[in-house]
C-alpha cells in the first residue's frame, strides 16, 4: 500500500516512525527502498532530534564518508536524501497510545492525530524532549494549574499575573506573546544578559522601558500557594538577599531534557529504560514493533548514529515481510538497480 | 594524573584519577560518579553537568566563557562558583580539585 488514505480522521499507512532524529530519518530511506511508506512523528518542531536540539553547530567526526559534519548539516543532508520517499511529518506531537489491531497498530498522539500502520518503528533516541522542571519543593502540585511550561492557547492566561523565568529564546518569545494578553507580566532572569535572538531582546527591553512589563534579576527558590494555585514565589536576588514576588502564574524556561515518556506504558519489555531487540531484525518483544538507534539495547550495543543506520537497514527487511507478506524481497544495490534508482528519482 | 574529588549533595565523596586533557565531566562519567548527567555528551548544550567549584580552586579553574555562561542559564541554583564540568579541562595543576554536585541536574 503506497497511498495514504484518510477515513474519519484516521490516517492509514504502512509504517509509523516515532522520532525524527538521524536514525528515524534514515529509516524513511531504508523503508522507502522496499516500498514502505512512512509517517514520522516527533515531539520537537523540526527534524534532527538531538542533532539539531543539542548540537546543531557541533562537528560530528564519525559519520562514514563525511570527515566532519555538524548536527544541522547531517540533518539537512538526510532530509534531502529521503525526499524521494515523500514521508509525512507530524511535528510538535508526542505519541501517547499504541493499540494493537488485526495486522497492525494504531498510534494516537497528544494532538489527537491517529495513524494506523502495519509496522511501528521506535527511533526515539533518549526519549522525548520535555521541559526541565525546576527542582523546587512541591512544584508538581502547581503544574498544569498555575505552573506551565507551555499553553496551547494564549487566552488561558488572559488577565492573569504572569511570571516568566529564564533568559533564552523560549522565555523571551513567551514574554512577547503574552504581554498583550496578561494582566501583568514579569520576566525574571539570573543575569541581565540574554541568550536569545537580538530582535526579541530589543523588543523585550522596549516593553520594560515603556513600563508594559517588568524585568527582575534573580532565581526562584520557593513557591507559595494553596491547592495548586500559586500566590507568590521567593526570589534570591543577585546581592544574595531574597524577596517575595507575587504572581498567579509561573512559566519556567530552562531548556529541555530527555525522558522516556509513554514508551514505558506500551507493554514492551524494557531493560534499564531501553528496548531490548534482536540483532537480526531489531524487533522488540512484540512482533511488528521495531526499535532502532539509541533507544534499543543488545549485546555490544554502541550508541552511535552509524549503528542506528545499520539497524534501520536490517529492520526494513523484516518490516517488508509484515507489509508485503506475499512478496519476496530481492536484495538490490542502489548503484546498479534500475528499480531502486527509479524510486530514488535518479533514473 | 590529577586527583579530583566530587562531593555529592548528601556529602558522599568520590575521588577519581583523571588524565590531563580530558574534561572534569568525562572524569566523572568514566568513573560512574552519580549526579553528573551530561545528557549532551560534552557539547556544552544541556547544562546537566553543573558543579560548584570549591572556593580554593576557583582561580585555577578559571571563569566560564560566553557559551558556558549562556548555557548556565539552563541550570538551577546558579552561584558564583557554578561551572559546567564539561568545560573544565583537566591539567596537572588541577591535581586535588574539589567540586560539589548539585542536588538535581534536570
Amino acid at each position: 500500500m503506497n497511498d495514504t488514505a484518510i477515513n474519519d480522521t484516521v490516517i492509514k499507512t504502512d509504517a509509523v516512525i516515532i522520532g525524527a532524529g538521524p536514525v528515524g530519518l534514515f529509516a524513511v530511506f531504508e523503508l522507502g527502498l522496499v516500498d514502505i511508506k512512512a509517517h514520522v512523528i516527533d515531539i520537537l518542531d523540526r527534524p534532527g532530534g538531538q542533532c539539531t536540539e543539542l548540537y546543531p553547530e557541533k562537528p560530528i567526526y564519525d559519520i562514514p564518508g563525511l570527515a566532519v559534519v555538524t548536527g544541522q548539516e547531517l540533518t539537512d543532508k538526510l532530509m534531502d536524501q529521503i525526499k524521494p520517499f515523500g514521508a509525512e511529518f507530524h511535528f510538535n506531537q508526542r505519541v501517547e497510545n499504541v493499540e494493537r489491531l488485526d495486522g497492525g497498530f494504531r498510534v494516537t498522539t497528544d494532538a489527537g492525530t491517529m495513524i494506523e500502520a502495519k509496522v511501528l518503528v521506535i527511533a526515539a533516541g533518549g526519549g522525548s524532549f520535555t521541559p526541565k522542571r525546576p527542582p523546587l519543593p512541591g512544584i508538581e502540585d502547581y503544574e498544569g494549574k498555575s505552573v506551565f511550561y507551555s499553553v496551547r492557547k494564549m487566552d488561558t492566561l488572559r488577565d492573569r499575573d504572569v511570571l516568566i523565568v529564564g533568559g533564552g529564546d523560549s522565555a523571551l518569545d513567551w514574554t512577547l506573546n503574552l504581554e498583550p494578553v496578561a494582566k501583568s507580566l514579569t520576566l525574571l532572569h539570573r543575569r541581565a544578559e540574554f541568550r536569545a535572538a537580538p530582535a526579541s531582546v530589543q523588543k523585550m527591553l522596549a516593553l520594560v522601558d515603556s513600563g508594559n512589563i517588568s524585568f527582575k534579576l534573580g532565581q526562584v527558590t520557593a513557591l507559595h500557594g494553596e491547592g495548586g494555585q500559586l500566590s507568590s514565589v521567593t526570589v534570591k536576588g543577585t546581592d544574595g538577599g531574597t524577596f517575595e514576588q507575587p504572581t498567579e502564574i509561573m512559566m519556567p524556561f530552562f531548556g529541555l531534557t530527555m525522558k522516556l515518556g509513554p514508551v514505558a506504558d506500551w507493554g514492551l519489555e524494557l531493560k534499564d529504560n531501553l528496548l531490548p531487540v534482536d540483532t537480526e531484525k531489531f524487533e522488540t518483544s512484540e512482533k511488528g514493533i521495531f526499535a532502532i538507534g539509541d533507544i534499543n539495547t543488545y549485546p555490544g550495543k554502541l550508541k552511535l548514529i552509524l549503528s542506528g543506520f545499520h539497524e534501520a537497514a536490517l529492520m526494513a527487511q523484516q518490516a517488508h515481510k509484515y507489509v508485503y507478506p506475499d512478496k519476496k524481497l530481492i536484495f538490490q544495490y542502489t548503484t546498479s538497480s534500475t528499480n531502486l534508482q527509479k524510486k530514488l528519482g535518479v533514473k | 594524573m590529577a586527583r579530583i574529588t566530587f562531593i555529592q549533595h548528601d556529602g558522599t565523596e568520590h575521588v577519581v584519577e583523571a588524565e590531563p586533557g580530558m574534561t572534569v565531566m568525562e572524569a566523572a562519567v568514566k568513573n560512574s560518579v552519580p549526579g553528573i548527567a551530561a545528557e549532551c555528551g560534552g557539547a556544552c548544550a544541556c547544562a546537566t553537568c553543573h558543579v560548584y567549584v570549591d572556593e580554593a580552586w576557583r582561580e585555577a579553574t578559571g571563569t566560564p566563557e560566553q557559551m558556558e555562561e549562556d548555557m548556565l542559564d539552563f541550570a538551577f541554583d546558579i552561584r558564583p562558583e557554578s561551572r559546567l564540568s564539561c568545560q573544565i579541562k583537566v591539567t596537572e595543576a588541577l591535581d586535588g580539585l574539589v567540586v560539589r554536585i548539585p542536588e538535581k541536574q534536570t
